[in-house]
């Protein structure tokens, strides 16, 4: 039974979904809105189920010593954080409780297999900045919702959350250019096209030739909007043609495969995901 | 030894220490902030196309601004959505903000606050005129469910989402009372930079529910986004910053982000194809025999 019920919602849920595409009447449309609300059930259930595993994982790496000192320390913060939230935001204190329970069955199960990992520094720092974000964001919101602007949770994520991600993904830059002087040679015909096209859209998508016009003499800015113009003209052109076909031909590929697939999966021949061969 | 000392010289300069191209590139994207000049910004018929669709809503339409992405593409895609923003509060179009990302909601705020006089409440105020929460304007804020949202969205936007971001049912929302489902809706303005994004909007929305759409998209994300714009499912893409600056030139945004950093990008651009063409002439002429013969290496 473990086996064959995953499999009969699986398929049920599946045909429910194809048939409504094609006929969006009763009981279809019923049937995939019911369904609809499930899969956001789950996901947002998934959500916390993911969160809780990042803390356990985390806490592993903690050592005992630590994860003692780490476990009073957060519990300590929830309790605060549970009494100091306003009497109008109960809903904010719901979540709060159901983690402290959660963080705490966590920590005892965890307690004897911890070991100090050398990465122990960032298992602690995902801890707290965990723990941080959700008191501040449930709890310390002033009777507001968390995302509205001016919380402490809007603070945070205003001013480190948005700035750290943004360097993260910014020092790709430096990265991408490095990896474009060491790596994108003309190595042979197909790279060599692939590197024209690059030069084009690369110098096509910014007004390049029109910032060397202002650089220059008058008598040649005509030159440089003419040329600016044709960069410009001949990015588009790779975008919306030889880019448009290449990109409908993989989604074309990945349609089929997605299509085969889920056949596979609603017919329960694929059955890997549920621990089957 | 001429020739040896050539090859040399080439060979070294294909084993350059990779932090003086971080550091070229780090100079490139930073010093152009501080120069007084401002290229001319052509204006290229996808962006052209998007923002004609906005100017054929009449006061009082409804945009939905799905904001699908995070703080490390707010570069790109928050200049495209204060643009967007500001040319519904100057046109009067009614706006229903939503998030299929956590954090779009948030950045929504963010964009709206950079707009307006003040701070972002229950009333704001943009060029004299003021604009009511509820009335003018909605966040629906973030829901899990990725296209399952958007299919959700088609029978009742209710129903995917019973509240705002505030806890306010939607029901006791001016501007959501008409609104069912994407019938009621004039335009979808997609901002997005992965998934669920565009792709699922124009999938779910747009060729199953009809809804008319356009696209904000990180440059990243807007070659994928093409197809969709050539076989018209799309009205028109901001595709990266290069969109942004001329959605902010055509909506007349006065020194906007996108404008302002296109130099930066720019200078960026032509270190990267710098560095493109020094490695390639260091490759042929100093580490390896010209093979442009076929297929026989990749």
């Amino acid at each position: 039974m473990k086996r064959e019920i995953p499999l009969i919602i699986t398929g049920v849920v599946g045909i429910v979904f194809i048939v409504q595409f094609f006929i969006p009447h009763e009981p279809f449309s019923s049937l995939s809105d019911i369904f609809s609300d499930w899969f956001s059930i789950i996901e947002a259930c998934a959500i916390w189920l993911g969160a809780l595993n990042l803390i356990k994982l985390s806490l592993d790496k903690l050592g005992k010593p630590m994860l003692l000192v780490t476990s009073a320390i957060v519990v300590v913060a929830l309790i605060v954080g549970i009494v100091g939230a306003p009497d109008e935001f109960l809903a904010g204190r719901f979540p709060l409780i159901l983690f402290a329970v959660a963080f705490l069955l966590m920590a005892l199960g965890q307690y004897s297999r911890s070991k100090m990992k050398p990465d122990w520094f960032f298992a602690l720092t995902t801890i707290a900045s965990f723990v941080i974000m959700l008191i501040a964001g449930l709890a310390f919101s002033g009777g507001r919702t968390f995302q509205e602007p001016g919380t402490h949770y809007d603070y945070l994520y205003r001013s480190v959350y948005t700035p750290l991600s943004s360097t993260m993904f910014a020092m790709l830059a430096f990265f991408v250019a490095s990896a474009s002087y060491r790596a994108f040679r003309a190595r042979n015909r197909e790279a060599a096209m692939l590197l024209v096209a690059a030069f084009f859209v690369m110098a096509g998508r910014v007004p390049l030739a029109e910032f060397l016009g202002t650089l220059t003499p008058d008598a040649f800015s005509g030159a440089w909007a003419t040329t600016g113009g044709f960069l410009s003209g001949a990015a588009d052109w790779v975008m919306n043609f030889p880019n448009a076909a290449g990109q409908r031909a993989i989604m074309i590929g990945i349609a089929l495969g997605i299509v085969s697939t889920s056949l596979r999966i609603i017919l329960g021949i694929e059955r890997s995901h549920i621990g089957g061969e | 030894m001429a020739k040896g000392t050539q090859g040399g010289f080439w060979q070294r300069l294909m084993a350059i220490d990779r932090r003086v191209i971080f550091l070229a590139v780090g100079i490139a994207v930073s010093a152009p902030f501080f120069l007084p000049i401002s290229p001319k910004i052509h204006i290229t018929p996808e962006v052209e196309s998007l923002y004609n669709a906005l100017k054929e809503l009449p006061a009082g339409s409804k945009v939905l601004f799905p904001f699908d992405y995070d703080p490390p593409s707010a570069p790109e895609l928050q200049p495209m959505a204060v643009a967007a923003i500001t040319y519904c509060l100057e046109n009067d179009l009614k706006m229903v903000i939503m998030g299929l990302w956590p954090q779009g909601p948030q950045q929504a705020n963010l964009a709206l606050a950079s707009v307006i006089e003040g701070e972002v409440g229950d009333v704001i105020t943009y060029n004299g005129k003021t604009f009511k929460y509820g009335i003018d304007w909605v966040n629906l804020g973030f829901q899990e469910g990725r296209e399952f949202v958007i299919q959700r969205m088609g029978s009742s936007f209710a129903a995917a989402f019973p509240r705002d971001y505030r806890g306010t049912p939607v029901d006791e929302l001016d501007l959501m009372r008409g609104v069912t489902n994407f019938n009621n809706v004039d335009f979808v303005f997609s901002l997005s930079s992965g998934y669920p994004g565009t792709i699922e909007w124009v999938q779910l929305a747009g060729d199953r529910f009809h809804a008319r759409i356009g696209a904000g998209n990180t440059a990243v994300q807007a070659p994928m986004v093409y197809p969709y714009y050539r076989a018209g499912q799309l009205t028109g893409i901001l595709g990266g910053m290069k969109g942004a600056a001329e959605f902010e030139v055509l909506v007349g945004v006065k020194g906007g982000f996108g404008t302002r950093a296109m130099l930066s990008q720019t200078f960026s651009h032509a270190i990267i194809i710098f560095f493109i063409i020094v490695g390639n002439i260091a490759f042929f002429v100093g580490g390896r025999p010209s093979r442009l013969k076929g297929t026989e290496e990749v």
